[in-house]
């Protein structure tokens, strides 16, 4: 940038008309302070990228977003999870359930032994090392600076390799043209599709929708920063024996589950 | 061949030249040329202006959702949800067309320049009906249009 020579910065207030549109500019780029506006003609004025926009700050690499479900705590038949997943984000099934949606589902466990069963949610687990990144041909799957694995649809072809690739079958295609999608959750035919964690939550700060409905009944989903060891979440994974599903795959998942 | 013929053939050639081009003046200035009826937006000024968005408004898209989609960096109202929410065209039943109707504001200009636009296939192509009536016209905040802005004065450059 031929700009970046010139010594005065974003706020020298030097009067050209260079460094008025330079002030909006660098505002923009450095994230700075200082808020500067800028008239391109009458009624069109620009503003300079202010401050207390917590939303625009990106995913933080110091945070790992994860999940702990507490299978005691989750109540066979329930799937307030589910339902809140399918609202939160526009999903339901297509009446053909060997192609419906797979965000998150229910899962129900029996010990053929003692005939005990547990029933616990399965979703993306977020891995550490995301088999279904490494497989995608595109770069469409990807894991997030904060830990949250996405599908980029921008980039997706729809090969499907991340579907075969994932442990846990958190991943589904959309086989069908969809209309009037969640403005915050754009899913569409041709492209894979999984639990987001309710990433347009998360950056406004919001829990998933998930752990929402599920603190109304029985409580049994956690949700906070992994990474951070003073977190609620991190005391408890601390505390408690907890584990990962098919933790002997090495792909370090980031939903942990408690009393399975 | 005679030195006549070939020097009638000329003739023809350029009569048949003068008069295409003069076809095409009178016809533009009869007003036959067609051009797209876009539909007006809600709110009153855009993030840029006209010719500007005309120009840059697929650079400005496409640098959005990179932020959005990997960095996580947001704003509030969103950004190609801001230029729906504010570009929607009404149906005339309290609703608002999507992209099926060539009435659809994108449509409007598509449809002229025979360019295929696929952002539909997975974002909606109209507002999400709001249950509060208040707020389905409500502005798109200043965050959102700041940083369209500082990409558009970067593209325009």
């Amino acid at each position: 940038m031929t700009e970046g020579s010139q010594s005065c910065g974003g706020s020298c207030g030097c009067g050209s008309e260079a460094g008025k549109v330079d002030e909006g500019r660098r505002g923009f780029l450095a994230g700075a302070v200082a808020t500067g506006a800028t008239a391109l003609a009458p009624g069109v004025t620009l503003f300079a990228y202010g401050t207390a926009e917590a939303e625009a700050a990106g995913a933080d690499p110091k945070k790992r977003w994860g999940m702990l479900v507490d299978v005691s705590k989750c109540v066979d038949g329930c799937t307030g999870c589910v339902t809140a997943c399918q609202t939160e984000n526009g999903w339901k099934t297509t009446g053909k359930p060997a192609t419906d949606p797979q965000w998150i589902r229910k899962v129900t466990l029996r010990d053929p032994k003692s005939g005990a069963t547990r029933s616990a949610p399965v979703m993306c687990q977020h891995c550490a090392e995301p088999p279904c990144a490494d497989v995608c041909p595109t770069g469409a799957s990807f894991k997030r600076a904060d830990g949250i694995v996405l599908v980029d649809r921008h980039r997706c072809i729809g090969c499907r390799y991340c579907m075969m690739a994932c442990p846990y079958k958190a991943r589904s295609f959309v086989h069908e043209a969809l209309e009037d999608q969640k403005p915050h959750a754009p899913r569409g035919m041709g492209t894979v599709e999984g639990c987001t964690l309710c990433v347009h939550r998360v950056d406004k700060g919001v829990a998933p929708a998930c752990v929402e409905a599920c603190a109304k009944s029985g409580g049994a989903i956690m949700f906070g920063d992994i990474a951070d060891p003073k977190s609620e979440i991190s005391k408890v994974i601390a505390t408690y024996a907890t584990m990962q599903i098919r933790g002997d795959l090495g792909v370090d998942p980031g939903v942990r589950y408690r009393n399975l | 061949m005679s030195e006549r013929s070939s020097l009638e053939r000329l003739i023809v050639v350029v009569s048949l030249l003068v008069m295409t081009v003069l076809a095409g003046i009178i016809g533009a200035h009869a007003g036959e040329v067609p051009l797209p009826t876009v539909p007006k937006a809600t709110a009153g000024s855009c993030v840029a202006p006209p010719d500007v968005m005309r120009r840059s408004h697929m650079s400005m898209l496409q640098h959005g959702r990179d932020l959005s989609v990997r960095q996580g960096e947001r704003v509030e109202g969103g950004r190609l949800t801001g230029c729906i929410d504010c570009h929607a065209v009404s149906d005339g039943k309290g609703g608002h067309e999507t992209v099926s109707s060539p009435q659809h504001f994108c449509r409007a200009c598509h449809d002229y320049a025979a360019v295929k636009v696929d952002c539909f296939e997975c974002h909606a192509s109209r507002p999400e009906p709001k249950v509060k009536a208040s707020d389905a016209t409500s502005e798109v905040p200043a965050s959102a249009l700041a940083a369209l802005a500082d990409y558009a004065e970067e593209v325009a450059r």
